[in-house]
């Protein structure tokens, strides 16, 4: 009996192996119908509806975590499990997504890690800057990734929605959408599905000043992801991850990019509801970002209401 | 959120930076009391406001500088009477200037030589970051453009912390001399578990003085907080002075709504930060001008639409608004119903442009119709913004 156990473990891990195997080679789109999905959280509120709302969706929710709840059902269907290390050991879950509390979250991150998830993705918001700032450390050196926090997730259409978007939204497609704005992304999604264009996958990266995925991460996934021929990159004041992208699809991408930057008329020094999104001494403005964008041959909507229009241009335009 | 000098003071002290002694009073005899207790004969005397540009200011009753050297407890007295309950108006404050309800009396340093010295996250790092510079008492900002190579930086391993070698370091890359070294090094240190424990995202000092007689304080300190962790601050988050806020801003933060104050007239409401930037951004671009930034989040309930609505009516500069929302978590019905409810309570004065996309898009257009509210619908936020600069206009 033991043996068997062992054995169903072993044959687990090796599932466990070849799903992360074939994540990481085709790592183009990150989830697709194949993911198996961890909930962190999943007895609350905001996780429970969310994780009820991916499995509508079609994504293969594989368990769920809240500590001290171990050995419940979530709606008669989703173990929950105490620790994320038991979760993965239990149901070869490859991504997590965190719907914890903010003073939860970090650690709710390095659960994840720890056990080995190649994906994490937090939703959570309000994460203090301190905690994302060790979080980011200890990960040095992992092979996991992190999207977020402070994000809507990711959505592979048609096949995975991991994380708080509307998913009716979305169409399958080849378009790739990054952004560090939730909202400013399903404006972006619904302008692209309204014209007739698909998404390959939309990856929401957070709207803190200290994220996993970046930008350029993100770019450099679809950039060598076949499903995917154009990208919308979509920024905002603060910081300087945009000119970094900005600077390496000039060396490096092929693939049509149009950009949008928010925050053209944010005032200086003030936290404009994203704590990412301030500009500070001068530096992370959006006349500055969009200088880098075009400079570097991207085509950059005037306004949020022409970001599938400048990108479909640009599309056109490359034929 | 910002804090008043004498706050940051008093917290350099708890974290045992050294700095000049001194106390906060409200009235003038308060003042003089202080000034007595200090026992020395040079002092300074601050008005509290949080503005910058205090020393050049003036106050509506014509007396000159919110910042004065004095050297007698009956100097101070007289001074703090002439400050407190007065209106000072610097090149920050703008013309209404701001009401001096407290002053700093503090010892004065005979100042032999000024540093700059700040902790701060740096975003690309991931880390934290000291900057310094043998240039203090000016702006980095100017020292960056005119001789950058003063600037030193020192990043530091954030699981790790500051190490003791680093601030001697520092000490001796700053030109502090042998003989100084060591409360040199201490205060830094003290800086940093400042920055560390309070949840800072910056601490600068400006300058950090060597005195005559050899002494290493932190002057002037200004800190900038982290939001997200101020729950795990009680303290610190006690120390906001709402009366030195926008007062529309103080009553937004009440109802849990992430509102900041703009100079335009055309009020918006949204949900998401990265898209109520963007429509600000949009409107500006068909030649209007945002009167705000308003979020109300994701999971806003019809009662916080309904006090974010009655926030934006009684802005007096609003000549129209937009409301755009593109739902996720948030159900367009829920934004429907809480604006129905405050255009019931309130008089709507200005035209209203509604934009409504995502969930449960079909309930919310269908509870407005219904309403029988004089909204302009738009289809798209291009569409919107056109609509609601070309109201804004009609109201001029």
């Amino acid at each position: 009996m033991a043996a068997d156990i062992l054995n169903i473990r072993f044959l687990n891990f090796v599932l466990v192996s070849d799903f992360g195997f074939r994540i990481f080679r085709l790592m183009s789109v990150l989830v697709d119908k194949n993911t198996r999905l961890c909930v962190q959280g999943i007895t609350g509120s905001a996780g429970g509806f969310h994780a009820r709302q991916c499995m509508d969706y079609g994504t293969n929710v594989v368990a769920g975590v809240t500590p001290g709840k171990g050995g419940q059902m979530f709606d008669d269907k989703i173990p929950v499990f105490d620790t994320v290390w038991e979760a993965r050991q239990e149901t070869g879950c490859n991504v997590s997504v965190i719907f914890v509390p903010a003073a939860g979250a970090a650690d709710g991150i390095l659960e994840a890690v720890d056990a080995g998830v190649e994906l994490v993705i937090c939703i959570t918001e309000g994460i203090p800057v301190a905690d994302m700032m060790r979080v980011k450390a200890q990960m040095a050196g992992k092979k996991s990734w992190l999207i977020g926090p402070n994000c809507p997730g990711i959505i592979t259409p048609g096949e995975c929605k991991i994380g708080i978007m509307p998913g009716y939204i979305h169409k399958p497609g080849s378009v790739g959408v990054i952004s560090r704005s939730g909202t400013l992304t399903y404006e972006a999604v619904w302008q692209l599905t309204s014209r007739g264009y698909g998404q390959s996958t939309c990856i929401g990266i957070g709207g803190d000043p200290i994220n996993g995925m970046s930008h350029l991460d993100a770019l450099k996934l679809f950039n060598d992801d076949p499903k995917t021929e154009a990208m919308i990159l979509i920024g905002e004041i603060g910081g300087t991850a945009e000119e970094e992208a900005a600077a390496w699809i000039q060396d490096n991408c092929q693939k049509p990019v149009a950009a949008f930057i928010a925050g053209a008329t944010a005032p200086p020094g003030r936290r404009m509801g994203h704590a990412g999104a301030i500009i500070s001494g001068g530096k992370g403005t959006a006349a500055g970002k969009i200088e880098a964008l075009k400079a570097a041959g991207i085509a950059v909507a005037d306004t949020p209401a022409a970001m599938a229009d400048t990108l479909i241009a640009r599309m056109t335009a490359g034929n | 959120m910002n804090i008043h000098e004498y706050q940051a003071k008093e917290l350099l002290q708890k974290f045992g930076a050294a700095t000049t002694r001194g106390k906060v009073a409200s009235t003038a005899e308060e003042a003089e009391k202080i000034a007595r207790d200090l026992g020395s004969d040079e002092l300074v005397v601050k008005a509290q406001v949080h503005a910058g540009g205090r020393g050049k200011g003036t106050f509506a009753n014509g007396f000159k500088g919110g910042v004065h050297l004095v050297n007698s407890p009956e100097e101070a007295r007289d001074v703090a009477g002439k400050m407190l309950g007065q209106t000072l108006v610097t090149h920050q404050t703008g013309s209404a200037g701001r009401i001096v309800n407290q002053v700093l009396v503090a010892e004065s340093a005979d100042i032999e030589r000024e540093i700059y010295f700040a902790v701060l996250l740096d975003r690309a790092t991931a880390a934290p970051l000291i900057v310094a510079s043998t240039e203090g008492g000016v702006e980095i900002e100017t020292v960056a453009e005119k001789s950058p190579e003063k600037i030193m930086r020192e990043p530091v391993n954030p699981l790790a912390g500051l190490q003791p070698f680093q601030t001697r370091k520092l000490a001796k890359q700053l030109g502090f001399k042998s003989s100084e070294i060591k409360p040199a090094a201490q205060l830094f240190a003290a800086l940093y578990r400042t920055f560390i424990e309070s949840d800072c995202s910056m601490v600068e000092v400006n300058p950090l003085v060597v005195t005559k007689t050899g002494e290493v304080l932190a002057l002037d300190a200004k800190f900038n907080f982290d939001d997200n962790a101020l729950y795990r601050h009680p303290e610190i988050a006690a120390m906001r002075d709402t009366a030195e806020e926008d007062s529309r801003e103080v009553e937004a933060s009440k109802h849990g709504l992430n509102y900041i104050g703009l100079e335009g007239n055309i009020a918006c409401l949204v949900n998401g930060a990265g898209l109520a930037m963007a429509t600000m951004d949009i409107i500006k671009f068909y030649g209007g001008s945002p009167a705000n930034f308003l979020d109300v989040g994701g999971g806003a309930t019809e009662g916080q639409v309904t006090e974010a609505f009655k926030l934006l009516v009684s802005d007096e500069n609003v000549k129209a608004i937009l409301v755009n929302i593109f739902g996720g978590i948030m159900k367009c019905d829920v934004i429907a119903q809480g604006i129905i409810n405050a255009v019931k309570a309130v008089k709507l004065p200005v035209p209203l442009v509604v934009r409504l996309e995502g969930t449960n898009v079909a309930a919310g257009k269908k509870l407005i119709a219904q309403s029988g509210l004089a909204v302009i619908a738009a289809d798209d936020l291009g569409d919107a913004a056109r609509k609601v600069v070309a109201a804004a206009k009609e109201k001029l």
